[in-house]
């Protein structure tokens, strides 16, 4: 019965209405704003949850389908719908945003209305991205989703934030309109700009390789993968916390989605062809940014990296599947598809946590340089507590959600070739080296100065958003079962349907 | 030939408002200064009269009168509202400028409606003789104009680029209008579509006839290479001029591109003998120096000229598709635009008070903090320029993005995008300006309620459009008759 009702639209339209709602209302009364503000976050998370409880994961046919045309004479239809794969994402959005709307409770005093009104419309257009099944619904949230990113980090972030946001802007939007002319493109060969129906669409290579390139350029961008990566630590610095939660945890997820909803069905035979490529940048990702994670002085700057190479390891488990089938080692593409799924969500867990806590420390010290910092501990046990054990999470420690994906991931490019996996599990040190490194020099140690002597520990809102986070985070690395099997038929449809060559 | 009264009803229109203009030219003579609003008044209420009109006559169907000068037809019904809708904001916008520079004077009126009514006869033109008269009344009305400011001398030189050039153009769409109807012996478009067809005519001087059409029209239109009045003037004329020019003439210039190359000299269309290759070298570089010259402007009047040229640019992508789609394409993109181009003039306008002179982008700085509305409202036309979805420029983009990519001319539709995400820089960097920045005038914004209402609906139309664009988008099909 709940299947029948229109979950996916409220999920879009209650935050974003909601969010129009506390735009109009101003800042005269900020409590009352901000009130609203997490009473239509709360919401949106409950209304999204029967997608969870009542989803069907014995079928990857889309669920909670809503179609109705919305521009009958070009075709293009409001056409939602979720499967396997974007279920999980869209609730990890819902379960975010709440969190992100409490951490910025007291540490936004410029017109907070607007800070909170871009974060509730940027989640529905998020959700949107997540269930659209039209290609034109689809783009219209994927831009969309830059307006409110670029006001974010412009008017509330750090002192360099207008180049950082500008960049940000450009870039993605740079990646994303070619994708545009990809998907007029493949509208005037299939006749609709239903995303289904291009996964069925005959396409010879070159045609298929220049849609590829131009999915690619839209994904690369949005993931990041290397070398289009160097817009992330920027807005990552410059972004005020909520703002780089949202990057690190949702965001960037968008563009590892995009690459199994569009790169991999629609150009099954591109994708083969051109698997080296996306190996070789993810596993440059992998190392190489795991290095350039090493020297960085700034927590922010580290951190973001570190998202660099953990999207690395998603990337690498999308593209290792044709390495596998050919192999024909089993089961093994499904573990590589579905460890990235699973590494994205755990990603999403562990960077907002982390980010979250450079949050705390930067709201009383107003640095994120790591060396103003040293000893944190003495003054604050519970955070130093929170901080490590985020950080073994995202050094990859078993029992923590880290480790799962990682996992599923190097265990599957094993079966592919042995020094991928080499290449992929040197990131279990490297990871571990500049995460532990990072948290030795801050959290432990003797208290370096009179800043980190005067710190107060957690109150009881960063307390309630951090356990939040890390229960999700231990939830999932026990218990990563309900996740997997989620998304199984999804995949394995999936999988199935890249193995037969559209040529 | 006999005179036939029931002719003269699909003219009513012009008929009103002609009438009207010349009521205001007339009753401005006995008013006092201080009564000037009654002007205002009457200019408004007959622009709402004859779209009223408009809606009266139209109907589905042609109608060629007058021995063939004249056609009324869809597309006509509908380019006139959309030009009366933007001239009716227009002339709403710039009424407190005018008030608040002693320029409120009966003249501008007179003058705008006679622009109007140039605009209105060149879209309803069905031979060359009708579209050259409308085309002259509308010039010489915006000539005037661009000099009401008599005691600014930027205003008098920009009025001498704009009539010298515009009178050369002129001069070239008269040539070439001779030279076609050299070789086709008619001045009737729908006679020289069946002359085009049957193909018996001299190729060497129609072509030649062409190019000096194409030369005129681009001029017209302010598309590159033909652009260079379109900073100065746009830059010289006041505000409120600036504003009335920037917006319903290009709906006009478009109908003179559809009646001249589509009407008359449509089979002529395909390849790089026909008018297509030449619009492509047009849009091309009409969108490469539109974008980038407008990323060094510091004057935001003269960026929304540079932006105007790249926007024409992307009208002629839809026209050079030369399908039904592509026309309908660019005539969402014509009408989009203006209501576009009025809201940012709006804007603009409401920034400038008696004494001061919003002109520099530095002038945008910090608008979130003096008026979050209406720098909400920019923001929603800035974006809407860029061509970010959910705003409707992203509509209008796509729609021709989809006519060019249906003729096989994917390539154009790359270099397209490219230029746009160029031109995406400085229309952020106007919300940055705005959002981002720290004010550096603090005085707070004084409008008049009809203007607060008419921009803050002209910015929420953007959105509206974009969530909604089935609905005009469809107006447009009818109009084209796809």
């Amino acid at each position: 019965m709940i299947a029948e009702w229109p979950i996916l639209s409220l999920t879009v339209w209650i935050p974003i209405i909601g969010g129009f709602m506390v735009l109009a209302s101003g800042d005269r009364e900020s409590n009352a704003t901000k009130w609203t503000a997490l009473i239509i976050a709360v919401l949106t998370f409950i209304v999204s949850l029967p997608l969870w409880f009542a989803f069907d994961s014995s079928t990857s046919a889309m669920q909670f389908v809503e179609r109705v045309p919305w521009i009958p004479s070009f075709d293009v239809e409001y056409y939602m719908g979720v499967d396997g794969i974007s279920m999980p994402l869209i609730i990890l959005t819902t379960f975010i945003t709440p969190l992100v709307v409490i951490a910025g409770w007291e540490v936004i005093k410029y017109r907070p209305s607007q800070y909170m009104a871009a974060f509730l419309i940027m989640e529905g257009v998020m959700v949107g991205v997540f269930s659209a099944l039209d290609a034109m619904l689809f783009y219209v949230y994927w831009e969309a989703m830059l307006i409110p990113m670029f006001l974010i980090i412009g008017v509330w972030g750090g002192p360099n934030r207008v180049y950082a946001t500008i960049k940000f802007f450009l870039y993605t939007f740079f990646g994303s309109v070619f994708m545009l002319v990809a998907l007029i493109y493949m509208y005037f060969q299939a006749g609709s700009f239903d995303i289904l129906g291009y996964h069925t669409l005959k396409l010879d290579l070159t045609e298929q390789i220049l849609i590829f390139i131009a999915f690619l350029l839209a994904f690369a961008v949005k993931v990041p993968m290397w070398p289009v990566h160097t817009w992330l630590p920027d807005a990552h610095v410059e972004a005020p916390t909520g703002g780089s939660v949202i990057l690190a945890a949702i965001m960037l997820k968008i563009g590892g989605y995009g690459f199994l909803r569009f790169s991999l069905p629609i150009t099954p035979d591109a994708s083969h062809t051109l698997d080296w490529l996306i190996i070789g940048m993810s596993l440059i990702a992998v190392v190489y940014i795991g290095f350039v994670a090493l020297i960085q002085q700034d927590m922010k700057k580290l951190i973001a990296y570190s998202s660099i190479a953990h999207m690395g390891f998603v990337t690498l488990g999308f593209f290792i599947v044709f390495i596998i089938s050919q192999n024909n080692a089993g089961s093994g593409a499904a573990l590589g598809v579905e460890g990235g799924m699973v590494q994205m969500v755990s990603h999403g867990f562990i960077s907002a946590a982390l980010f979250l806590c450079v949050g705390v420390l930067y709201d009383r010290l107003h640095s994120r340089e790591i060396k103003d910092y040293g000893g944190v501990i003495n003054t604050m046990p519970v955070f130093g507590a929170f901080m490590v054990f985020f950080a073994m999470a995202n050094a990859g420690l078993p029992g923590t959600s880290g480790f799962v994906g990682e996992f599923m991931v190097i265990l599957a490019s094993f079966r592919a070739d042995f020094w991928y996996a080499f290449l992929a599990a040197t990131t279990l040190i490297i990871g571990a080296a500049y995460t532990l490194w990072m948290v030795k020099r801050v959290v432990f140690g003797d208290v370096t100065n009179e800043g980190v002597a005067a710190l107060q520990d957690m109150n009881q809102r960063e307390y309630i958003v951090l356990g939040t986070l890390a229960a999700a985070v231990l939830l999932l690395g026990l218990w990563p079962a309900p996740l997997v099997e989620v998304m199984d038929a999804s995949v394995n449809n999936l999988l199935q349907h890249i193995a037969v060559s559209k040529l | 030939m006999q005179f036939d009264t029931t002719q003269l009803i699909p003219v009513l229109p012009e008929i009103t408002l002609l009438t009207l203009a010349c009521l205001v030219l007339v009753v401005d003579l006995f008013i006092r200064e201080s009564q000037r609003i009654v002007s205002y008044g009457i200019t408004q209420v007959g622009l709402i009269l004859t779209a009223a009109v408009t809606l009266a006559v139209s109907q589905p169907g042609a109608q060629i009168l007058f021995d063939g000068s004249y056609i009324r037809d869809p597309m006509s019904d509908l380019l006139k509202l959309g030009i009366l809708v933007i001239s009716f904001l227009a002339f709403l916008y710039a009424k407190d400028y005018l008030r608040d520079r002693g320029l409120f004077k009966g003249e501008f009126y007179t003058l705008g409606l006679f622009a109007v009514l140039g605009m209105m006869i060149m879209t309803s033109a069905n031979s060359f003789l009708t579209i050259y008269l409308g085309l002259e009344l509308l010039a010489l009305c915006l000539y005037a104009l661009v000099a009401f400011n008599r005691d600014s001398p930027q205003g008098a030189e920009a009025a001498m680029k704009y009539f010298v050039l515009g009178a050369l153009a002129s001069g070239m769409l008269l040539y070439g209008i001779s030279m076609i109807y050299g070789v086709t012996g008619t001045l009737r478009f729908d006679e020289l579509a069946q002359v085009v067809d049957k193909g018996d005519m001299n190729q060497l001087v129609m072509v030649f006839g062409i190019v000096f059409l194409v030369i005129g029209l681009a001029f017209k239109l302010g598309a590159v290479p033909f652009h260079m009045w379109v900073p100065d003037v746009y830059h010289g004329a006041p505000t409120a001029v600036t504003l009335f020019l920037g917006s319903a003439p290009k709906i006009a210039a478009f109908a003179l591109a559809m009646r001249l190359l589509v009407d008359g000299l449509g089979d002529l269309h395909g390849g790089w003998e026909g008018w297509q290759g030449m619009l492509i070298i047009l849009a091309v570089l009409s969108m490469a120096i539109g974008n980038l010259i407008a990323i060094a402007q510091t004057n935001i009047k003269r960026m929304l000229a540079y932006s105007t040229i790249s926007h024409v640019g992307f009208i002629l992508l839809g026209i050079l598709a030369g399908t039904k789609e592509g026309y309908t394409a660019a005539m969402f993109y014509a009408l989009v635009y203006a209501l576009m181009s009025a809201g940012g003039f709006g804007v603009v306008i409401a920034l400038s008070r008696k004494g001061f002179e919003a002109e520099n982008l530095d002038d945008l700085k910090g608008l979130n903090q003096r008026n979050p509305w209406f720098a909400g409202m920019m923001l929603l036309l800035m974006f809407s320029m860029a061509g970010v979805p959910p705003t409707v420029g992203f509509f209008a983009k796509l729609f021709v993005l989809d006519a060019v990519v249906s003729v096989s001319l994917t390539w154009l539709a790359v270099v397209g995008v490219f230029f746009s995400i160029i031109g995406a820089f400085y229309y952020i960097r106007v919300v940055k300006l705005m959002y981002f920045d720290e004010p550096v005038d603090e005085t707070p914004l004084t409008m008049g309620v009809d203007t607060q209402v008419a921009l803050s609906l002209n910015g929420l139309a953007m959105l509206v459009l974009g969530l909604f664009p089935a609905g005009l988008f469809s107006l447009c099909q009818r109009a084209i008759g796809g």
